[in-house]
C-alpha cells in the first residue's frame, strides 16, 4: 500500500511523467463524488477533521439534493514507489441532464475511472459516459463501488464490466467509497495504468477552457488543462477564438481550495483568473495562449451545449422583471448551458423564454432563482424546439408554442434522441409497449449478461424529455435506466391546441402535440381550468380548439352570490375592511378578458403532474 | 355587535371628537344603539359580543347593567355637547344584543328614560328591541310599550325544529306566534329574523319557514344568510364534518325564494337582507346605518359614528364597566374617515338600499362601470336612467361585487 506522499510535486515545476489527470465517471448515485472524498482524504489534501459528505459538492442545491451538478477539478499528491505523484482528478455529474459537463471533463483528461454501483450493475449512464471516454481516448479503469453492501453482486458485475469494456473480470477493482476499502489500490493502479499527459513544453503556450465560473468575489475563475508550454502569472494571454486579451491577474491550482502558483505547465490541470466580468469572454472549450508568443493553431474545442426544453419564466409580481432579468445575467455567467431571451405573454406580462439542458436543469434553474434572488416564479408548460416551414419556404423555429406559425404549414420538424435504457429483461416487453406509445422505432437489442438487456430506440425527445423516465420507473419497478442525446429531427404531424377563456386565447396554456394527443390535452387542460379558476358572475365556457375546430369543452357555473347579507349592526369599519381585503385578492388576479383568473390558478394548470412528483420525492 | 373589533387608532380618554364631526350634524338625523350583552346561551354560529353567565364569572353582574349603561348615555351627552354639535332629538333607538330581554323590562326602560331625559324623542320616533321569543311575556311587553318602545323584533330564525336544532335555538316554533299576538296586543309593531341556508335545511324548509313566518303577518321581516364564522362551535362543526357545509348556490336559491314570497305576502325589499308592509315600517334605524346617519352605539364593543368619525367600544363587560367607573370613555379605538373612505363606506352602503345610490356622485370610471352592470343585468336600467343605481334581485345577490365594479372597474 502506498503512502501519503512525502511531497507533493510543485505546481509549474512538475515533470509532466508524474502527472495523472482523471476524472470519475458514474451512472448517477453510483458514488463518484464519495470516491471524490476518500481520494481527498487519503492524499491529504482534505484533513479526515474538516471532510463532510461529498465534500466537492459545494452548491447549497447539490448538498439538498444530494447530486452533482457541476464537476469538480481537484490537484492531489499521491506516492507510489517512492515517487510522488500529481493527480488531477475531476469529479462529474451523473445525471444526463448534465452530461455536457461530462464531456467537457473529459477533454482534459487521459483517463477515468469508470464507476459501477456493484449492487446495480451497469445502468444507461454508466454506457453513456464509458462511450464518451472511449470517444475521446481515454484509458478506462473499470470500479465496482459500493462493495460494502450487503446487496452488492461484485462477481456479477465484474463479469458485466469486462463483457463491456473487454479484460478479465478479476481485473476489476472492488473499492467502497464509503469505507474507503480499495480506494488506495485504486490510487496506485491511476497511476500506474494511465498514460502521462505528453506536450511540448517549449512550443507556444496552448492551454485548453474546460470550465468558467462566475464567482463574486474573483470575478471569473477559468480552469485549463495546459496542452503545450507554460503560463505564468502576469503575463498577457489571448483567448484564440476571440483574440481577447487579458492579464493573468492569478494562476494556481484547486487542492481543493485555490492555491496560486508560479504558473502551470505541460499536463496541468489548475485556473486562472484575468479580472474579466463575463465569462462568455472566457469560453468554455476556447484555447488559451501567450499574447507575446501566441500558439498558431487552437486546440479542437466542443460544441456548445445545446438547449433541449423551453420555458417560459414569468415573475409573479410584474414589479419583479428587472429582478428576474439581473439574476438570469449572473446565472448565465455560471451556467453556459442556460440561454434566454425576453418574452411576453398576454396572460403572464414580461418574462423570458428561456432554454435547457432537461427537466432537472429546468428546475434547479428556477429553484435557485427564487431561491438566491427572492423571486417568486411562474414557469410555463415546457416544450421542445420545432422547426416548422412555410408553404412560401419560410422557415420558423418555435419554442414557445404561441409562436407557432398561422399561415399556411408545409412541414413540421420535431427533435429526435436515441435513447438507451438498461433494465432486467423481464421488463422488455412493457419497455418496448411503452417506446411504441411514444413514437419510438426501435434500433436494437442487446444483452449485458444472461438476464439484463439495453434496449435503443430513436424517439421524439418531446416523447420522452417530460414524464417518460419516471413511467419507465415505475414500469421497471425502479431497475430500468434511461440515457439519450440529441439525434437529428423527422417530420411529424403535430398541431397546436389552443386554450380559450370566453372565446380568448390564453397564449401561456397553449401547447404543440402530436394531433393523437391533441384530444387528450385539450381535454385534460380544460378540465384542470374548470377545477382552478373560481366562478365569476357570468358562465365562463373552457374550450380547446385546433385552429378554429373545438376538441373539448368544458364551463364554468356563474356565481349566483356574493354578498354579506347578515346584520352587522354599527360595524361598518368592519364591512369596509372585507371589502378592501377584497380588492387586495384581485390585484393577484390576471385578467383575461373579462375572466379573473387567481395566479395560483396559473402555477397549479402550468405545473406538470411529473414536476409534481419530482417535489414531493 | 361581532366580536372581533376592528384596529383603528387610539381613542382620547375624554372621547372627545375632532371638530369635523360636528361638520353639517343639524342636518343630519341621530339614533341611539343600546348593546344588552347578554343571553341565555350562545347560539352555535353566533360570534356576536354576547355573554352567557357562566362565560361572564363574577365579572360584570346583569343586575348592574343598566346602571352602567345610563352612565355612558349621560357621558354621551356630555361629549357631543363638549365637541359642539347641537342639540338633536333622537329620531330612533335600537336594543341589540345578545338579548336585550334577558334584562327585566324594568332596566331597559330605565335606560331609555335616561337617554330620553338626555335628548328628548322626536315625534313618531322608533324604539326597537330585539327579542328572543323565549325570553318575553305579555307584561314585559307591555312594559316596554308603555314606556315607549314602538317596535320589537322577534329571532325566529326558523320554524322547523330540526334547523332550530342545528341552530341551539332554545325556542320551540309554536312559541313564536304566541309572542307575536302578545307583541301586538301591546301595541308594539313586529319584526322577524330569519336565517336561511342551516346545514340540513332543505328548499323545502326554508319554504315552510317563510310561509310560517308570514302566515303572523309580522311588519317587517329581516332573511339572513348563515355565516359560519370563524371560532364558532359551528365553525368547528363544519371542519369535523359532524354537519354539511353550506353552499352559496343554496343561499342563492333560498334568497329568490324569499324575496318571491315575501313580496307576495305584499312586503317590500328595502335592503338586500329587509322587507317591511310600507316603506314607513322599514327599520329607520338600520337605514340610518346604510345612509351614514349620526349614532351612538351604548355598551361594550358598541360601534358609533357621527360626522365620518367611527368608534367601537372595548369588548368586554368588565373592562367597559371599569372605564365609565373611572370616568373615562369606554372607547377601544377609533378612525377619522377621509373623503375618499366616505365615498367609499357611501357606495358600500347605499348600494344596498332600494333607495339605491346617486349614480351622479360615482366619478367617471364608476358611471362606467354603471353600463356594464346593466348589461350584465344587476342594475334595474330604468331606475339608473333616472339617476338611481338600484339593483335587480341578480344584483342584489351579487351586492359585494357590483360595490366592487363599481369601486374599482
Ligand atoms: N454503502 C455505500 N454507499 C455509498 C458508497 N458510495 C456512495 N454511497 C452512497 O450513495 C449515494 C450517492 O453517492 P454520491 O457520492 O453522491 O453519488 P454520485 O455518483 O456522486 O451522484 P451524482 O453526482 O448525483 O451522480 C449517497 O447516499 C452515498 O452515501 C459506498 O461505497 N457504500
Ligand atoms: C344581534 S342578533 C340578536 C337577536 C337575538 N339575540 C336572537 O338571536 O334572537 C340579530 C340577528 O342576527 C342574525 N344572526 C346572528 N348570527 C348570524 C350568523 N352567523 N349568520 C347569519 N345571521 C346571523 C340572527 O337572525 C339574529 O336574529
Ligand atoms: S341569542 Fe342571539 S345574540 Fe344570543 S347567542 Fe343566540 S344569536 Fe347570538
Ligand atoms: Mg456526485
Amino acid at each position: 500500500m502506498s503512502p501519503m506522499a512525502r511531497t507533493a510535486p510543485v505546481p509549474a515545476a512538475t515533470d509532466p511523467a508524474i502527472i495523472r489527470n482523471f476524472c470519475i465517471i458514474a451512472h448517477i448515485d453510483h458514488g463518484k463524488s464519495t470516491l471524490a472524498d476518500r481520494m481527498l482524504q487519503y492524499t491529504g489534501v482534505v484533513q479526515s477533521r474538516d471532510m463532510k459528505a461529498q465534500y466537492l459538492d459545494r452548491m447549497d442545491i447539490e448538498r439538498e439534493r444530494g447530486i452533482t451538478i457541476k464537476s469538480q477539478a481537484v490537484r492531489m499528491p499521491w506516492e507510489v514507489d517512492g515517487t510522488s505523484y500529481a493527480l488531477n482528478m475531476i469529479d462529474t455529474p451523473g445525471h444526463v441532464d448534465f452530461t455536457y459537463e461530462v464531456s467537457r471533463s473529459l477533454a482534459a483528461c487521459e483517463g477515468a475511472v469508470l464507476l459501477v454501483d456493484a449492487a446495480q450493475g451497469i445502468e444507461a449512464q454508466t454506457l453513456a459516459n464509458l462511450y464518451l471516454a472511449m470517444e475521446n481516448n481515454l484509458t478506462i479503469i473499470p470500479v465496482l463501488n459500493k462493495i460494502d453492501l450487503p446487496a452488492a453482486q461484485p462477481e456479477k458485475y465484474a463479469e458485466e464490466l469486462a463483457n463491456l469494456i473487454g479484460g478479465d473480470p478479476d481485473e476489476v477493482l472492488r473499492v467502497s467509497g464509503k469505507t474507503g476499502m480499495g480506494v488506495e489500490v485504486l490510487l496506485d493502479k491511476i497511476v500506474r495504468d494511465l498514460p502521462a499527459p505528453v506536450g511540448d513544453p517549449d512550443a507556444p503556450a496552448r492551454a485548453m477552457i474546460f470550465d468558467s465560473v462566475y464567482d463574486t468575489y474573483r470575478g471569473v475563475v477559468t480552469y485549463v488543462r495546459v496542452v503545450d508550454g507554460m503560463l505564468h502569472p502576469r503575463e498577457r494571454i489571448q483567448m484564440m477564438s476571440t483574440r481577447a486579451t487579458h492579464e493573468l491577474l492569478e494562476i494556481g491550482v484547486s487542492s481543493p481550495e485555490p492555491t496560486p502558483s508560479k504558473g502551470l505547465g505541460v499536463g496541468e490541470v489548475g485556473y486562472l483568473i484575468t479580472g474579466v466580468k463575463d465569462v462568455r469572454l472566457s469560453k468554455v472549450g476556447d484555447t488559451v495562449t501567450n499574447l507575446a508568443k501566441p500558439a498558431s493553431e487552437s486546440l479542437p474545442g466542443y460544441a456548445d451545449a445545446k438547449p433541449m426544453v423551453f420555458s417560459g419564466l414569468y415573475p409573479l409580481d410584474g414589479t419583479d422583471y428587472p429582478v428576474l432579468r439581473d439574476a438570469l445575467e449572473k446565472l448565465m455567467l455560471n451556467d453556459a448551458a442556460l440561454v434566454y431571451q425576453p418574452e411576453t405573454s398576454a396572460a403572464l406580462g414580461f418574462g423570458f423564454r428561456v432554454g435547457f439542458l432537461g427537466l432537472l436543469h429546468l428546475e434547479i434553474t428556477r429553484e435557485r432563482l427564487e431561491r438566491e434572488y427572492k423571486l417568486d416564479l411562474i414557469s410555463t408548460a415546457p416544450n421542445v424546439e420545432y422547426e416548422v416551414t412555410l408553404e412560401d419556404k419560410r422557415v420558423v423555429h418555435v419554442t414557445n408554442p404561441s409562436e407557432y406559425p398561422t399561415g399556411k404549414i408545409a412541414e413540421v420538424r420535431e427533435p429526435m434522441v436515441s435513447a438507451t435504457i438498461l433494465a432486467p429483461n423481464e421488463f422488455v416487453g412493457a419497455i418496448m409497449e411503452l417506446c411504441q406509445s411514444r413514437r419510438g422505432v426501435m434500433g436494437g437489442m442487446d444483452y449485458l449478461s444472461e438476464d439484463r438487456v439495453e434496449i435503443r430506440y430513436r424517439l421524439p425527445l418531446a416523447e420522452i424529455v417530460f414524464d417518460f423516465f419516471d413511467i419507465l420507473k415505475s414500469k421497471t419497478r425502479g431497475y430500468g435506466s434511461l440515457d439519450w442525446k440529441a439525434d437529428g429531427d423527422q417530420v411529424a404531424d403535430l398541431v397546436k391546441v389552443d386554450i380559450m377563456l370566453q372565446g380568448e386565447q390564453v397564449d401561456a396554456f397553449s401547447a404543440i402535440t402530436h394531433r393523437d394527443k391533441a384530444y387528450a390535452y385539450g381535454v385534460m387542460m380544460t378540465g384542470k381550468l374548470r377545477e382552478l379558476i373560481p366562478r365569476q358572475q357570468f358562465e365562463v365556457p373552457i374550450q380547446a380548439a385546433i385552429g378554429s375546430r373545438i376538441i373539448a369543452r368544458e364551463s364554468i357555473r356563474a356565481i349566483r352570490k356574493d354578498v354579506l347579507a347578515k346584520c352587522y349592526g354599527g360595524d361598518i369599519t368592519r364591512k369596509r375592511k372585507l371589502l378592501e381585503k377584497q380588492k387586495e385578492g384581485k390585484k393577484r388576479m390576471k385578467m383575461v378578458g373579462r375572466v379573473e383568473v387567481p395566479q395560483e390558478a396559473f402555477i397549479a394548470a402550468l405545473t406538470t403532474d411529473e414536476s409534481k412528483d419530482k417535489a414531493k420525492k | 355587535m361581532p366580536s372581533v373589533l376592528p384596529l383603528g387608532d387610539p381613542a382620547p380618554s375624554d372621547g372627545l371628537l375632532p371638530a369635523q364631526a360636528a361638520d353639517g350634524a343639524a342636518q343630519r338625523g341621530f339614533g341611539l344603539y343600546v348593546h344588552i350583552p347578554f343571553c341565555a346561551v350562545r347560539c352555535g354560529y353566533c360570534d356576536f359580543n354576547t355573554y352567557t353567565a357562566t362565560e361572564l364569572g363574577g365579572g360584570a353582574s346583569q343586575d348592574a347593567y343598566a346602571s352602567t349603561a345610563i352612565a355612558e348615555v349621560e357621558f354621551a351627552a356630555r361629549v357631543l355637547k363638549g365637541s359642539g354639535l347641537p342639540p338633536r332629538r333622537l329620531g330612533t333607538v335600537f336594543f341589540g344584543g345578545g338579548t336585550p330581554t334577558l334584562l327585566p323590562a324594568e332596566d331597559l326602560a330605565r335606560i331609555l328614560a335616561a337617554a330620553v331625559a338626555e335628548w328628548g324623542l322626536e315625534p313618531g320616533a322608533e324604539v326597537t328591541t330585539e327579542a328572543n321569543p323565549d325570553s318575553v311575556t305579555p307584561e314585559s311587553l307591555q312594559l316596554l310599550a308603555d314606556a315607549g318602545f314602538t317596535r320589537v323584533s322577534f329571532g325566529m330564525q326558523s320554524a322547523v325544529p330540526h334547523v332550530l336544532k342545528v341552530l341551539d335555538r332554545t325556542h320551540t316554533p309554536s312559541r313564536v306566534p304566541q309572542v307575536v299576538q302578545w307583541a301586538r296586543d301591546a301595541g308594539l309593531a313586529v319584526s322577524l329574523d330569519l336565517i336561511y341556508g342551516t346545514p340540513g335545511e332543505s328548499l323545502a324548509d326554508w319554504r315552510y319557514s317563510l310561509e310560517t313566518a308570514l302566515s303572523y303577518g309580522p311588519d317587517h321581516i329581516s332573511a339572513y344568510a348563515l355565516i359560519v364564522e370563524d371560532g364558532t362551535k359551528l365553525a368547528a362543526q363544519i371542519r369535523r364534518g359532524e354537519v354539511p357545509g353550506i353552499d352559496d348556490d343554496d343561499h342563492a336559491a333560498k334568497y329568490e325564494l324569499a324575496d318571491e314570497l315575501i313580496t307576495a305576502a305584499g312586503l317590500g325589499w328595502y335592503e338586500v337582507s329587509n322587507w317591511s308592509r310600507t316603506p314607513q315600517q322599514a327599520c329607520r334605524h338600520n337605514l340610518a346605518y346604510w345612509r351614514g346617519d349620526d349614532w351612538w352605539g351604548i355598551g361594550p364593543g358598541a360601534h358609533s359614528h357621527v360626522g365620518g368619525v367611527r368608534w367601537w367600544n372595548v369588548k368586554h363587560p368588565t373592562a367597559y364597566a371599569g372605564r365609565l367607573a373611572g370616568g373615562a370613555s369606554p372607547a377601544a379605538g377609533r378612525e377619522t374617515l377621509d373623503a375618499e373612505t366616505r365615498n367609499v363606506e357611501r357606495v358600500m352602503l347605499e348600494a344596498r338600499l332600494s333607495s339605491g345610490l346617486g349614480v351622479s356622485g360615482l366619478g367617471e370610471s364608476g358611471r362606467h362601470a354603471v353600463a356594464g352592470l346593466i348589461a350584465d343585468g344587476l342594475v334595474d336600467p330604468a331606475l339608473a336612467f333616472k339617476g338611481r343605481l338600484v339593483l335587480t334581485l341578480k344584483g342584489r345577490l351579487l351586492a359585494d361585487a357590483v360595490v366592487r365594479r363599481i369601486l374599482h372597474d
